[in-house]
């Protein structure tokens, strides 16, 4: 009896079965860099690292500095080129690109069945596409540069099953909130999360994106959906045939079963300074905004730009509100274009910024003051994230945002969808 | 590695991020005594000035949790942390802090049981935290398997080295 991800990991291990708590070395199919880790380089050249194991399956994403914004970040970017050519590492996403996540997605990096390895703690996302994801840091990207393989300990596997209807106006973002915000940030510490249930077949990709991405803010080392017929057209629209789906054997014990139901849930917001700190955002409503903030690899999608538009299409943000938007790729922002989201979001007032991290990490494009108040669709609002430690930060949905962008205060995004 | 580590404690509470043991700001800094000079910044201004070299960090759950960022770890090694306990810890800074040698002790509920400036010794296979200034005993999770054998190792990049360098 064995989880879909024990067969992943059991398959890349070479190995038949495997349980929850051993450790074991996997083959990793993709393993991802970020231009904030060049320890990575130092690492594998501490090591004795000559040549990277397999180029083909290295990809390095230069997006949270996305254009450089100081000489340090610039001098760290041209050392990752420098090494990308020298390696013949093909895949090097340079600042025109966008967020690593979005990326993988864009180009269909991750699929069914496949171990991905990002030197980012959302690297979660890819279970949207019944891959395996995780997040490590430096010195363990470079093991898998040097070796192809990482060591890791099989997680006990948590199943959280959404049921239910999703009312008009609430979102992924939403549901992912109120679940956080239930179980706690540190409620699935390493272990896996599977997201299940009837409201998967209401879920696009990017809504299944949006959720197993924030999983990490319940500390989950990897979030898993089982392909369904979504993420096959998915996978036929980017012309990916070469994967592999495995299916959790019918008796298998989680190790928490938990279910939800979404056919009530209002809009939700996390309020500072922590991501469980969740409540619905009626009580918070009036609470005056300085930023309001959409991008990052949890809701910088065409889908989210399109909620904005359609909220602020024909009118203007506040007068003591700015609005900054960060399109989550390069894919995105055309897309955006081509749609007129971004011309209408534009007049209304807008800040455009070049696809990245952007704020979102608090390094540059769109930093908070001290005593601001943001509120963002991205997803961590601890002390310092977007700038000073002593701005506030609220976690919504889009539709939160930019009706807060519209109103210059947290307001109930329901009645601005019509 | 030392098995034994005595010092005096620094004491936190739960959920301490990554953005609070290293702002996000200074990511850029790639050299470790740089990146030292801003350990624990987002939640204690004042801890570099106090802390020295074999003090202990205590907190209650989830300790490094948020990002990947190895700079977590390194800004903690390079100000010399002798041992961090705590509750439980975030699971990526689990991996960077063990694969850089740094050890980590799971003992649950201490948070409470110590004050600031309190003078620890942890034994660290053993399982044990003495409270020297309360004279109390805890009883810690004591480290065993491939976490120690990385750590007996000097940290993984020297496991490795041994292993695949070139
Ligand atoms: S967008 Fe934000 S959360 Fe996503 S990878 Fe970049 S910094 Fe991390």
């Amino acid at each position: 009896m064995m989880h879909a991800i024990e067969k992943i990991l059991a398959k890349a291990a070479g190995l038949v079965s495997i349980t929850a708590g051993e450790i074991i070395n996997c083959k990793v199919d993709l393993a991802g860099i970020n231009d904030l880790y060049l320890q990575t380089i130092r690492s594998f050249y501490e090591m004795g690292g000559k040549r990277v194991h397999d180029p083909k399956k290295l990809v390095v994403f230069l997006d949270h500095y996305a254009p450089a914004s100081t000489i340090a970040q610039a001098d760290n970017q041209k050392q990752f080129r420098e090494f990308c050519w020298n390696q013949g590492i093909d895949l090097l996403m340079d600042i025109d690109q966008g967020v690593c996540h979005q990326i993988i997605a864009d180009k269909g990096l991750a699929h069914p069945g496949m171990v991905v390895v990002v030197t980012d703690s959302h690297t979660t996302t890819h279970g949207a596409f019944g891959a395996f994801g995780t997040g490590v840091g430096a010195t363990d990207l470079a093991i898998i540069m040097m070796t192809g393989q990482l060591w890791f300990r099989v997680p006990e596997i948590i199943r959280i099953n959404l049921e239910g209807k999703i009312p008009k106006g609430i979102y992924a973002k939403d549901i992912i909130l109120d679940v956080i915000g239930k179980v706690g940030a540190d409620f699935a510490v390493y272990k896996g999360v599977e997201i299940a249930g009837s409201v998967l077949k209401e879920l696009s990709i990017a809504d299944r994106m949006t959720i197993c991405n924030m999983t990490t803010e319940m500390g989950a080392k990897t979030c898993y959906i089982q392909p369904d017929e979504i993420t096959f057209s998915y996978l036929r629209e980017k012309a990916i045939d070469n994967y592999e789906i495995f299916t959790t054997d019918s008796d298998f014990q989680y190790a928490a079963d938990l279910t939800f139901d979404v056919s009530d849930l209002k809009p939700q917001i996390a309020a500072p300074h922590s991501v469980d700190n969740v409540s619905s955002i009626a009580e918070f409503i009036g609470t005056p905004i300085n930023q309001a903030y959409l991008g990052s690899c949890t809701n910088g999608r065409v889908e989210d730009l399109a909620i904005a538009a359609t909220i602020l299409k024909g009118k203007k943000i506040h007068s003591r509100t700015r609005f900054i938007i960060v399109p989550a790729s390069k894919n995105v922002l055309l897309e955006a274009i081509n749609k007129g989201y971004v011309q209408t979001l534009i007049e209304a007032g807008a800040t455009f910024v070049t696809p990245g991290c952007a704020s979102c990490l608090g390094t540059h494009e769109g930093l908070l003051a001290s005593g601001e108040t943001c509120i963002t669709a991205t997803n961590r609002n601890f002390p310092g994230r977007m700038g000073s430690t002593k701005a506030n930060i609220y976690l919504a949905s889009p539709a939160a945002v930019a009706a807060a962008a519209l109103e210059g205060k947290i307001v109930d995004p329901s009645g601005y969808l019509d | 590695m030392e098995k034994i580590v005595k010092g005096k404690a620094f004491v936190y509470g739960a959920n301490i991020d990554t953005d609070q043991i290293y702002p996000g700001r200074f990511l850029d800094l790639t050299d470790p005594k740089d990146v030292g000079k801003h350990a624990m910044e987002g939640a204690d201004p004042g801890f570099r000035q106090e802390f020295k070299p074999g003090d202990i960090i205590v907190a209650s759950t989830n300790f490094g949790c948020g990002s990947s960022r190895e700079h977590a770890a390194v800004t903690l090694k390079a100000v010399g942390v002798g041992v961090v306990l705590a509750d439980s810890f975030g699971r990526i800074f689990y991996r960077n802090a063990i694969n850089l040698g740094i050890p980590l002790v799971v003992c649950c509920g201490i948070a409470n049981h110590v004050k600031k400036n309190d003078i620890l010794t942890v034994d660290i296979t053993g399982g044990k935290v003495i409270n020297e200034t309360t004279g109390v005993t805890h009883e810690s999770q004591a480290l065993t398997g491939y976490a120690m054998n990385i750590l007996e190792n000097g940290g993984i990049k020297s496991l490795i080295k041994s292993q695949y360098g070139q």
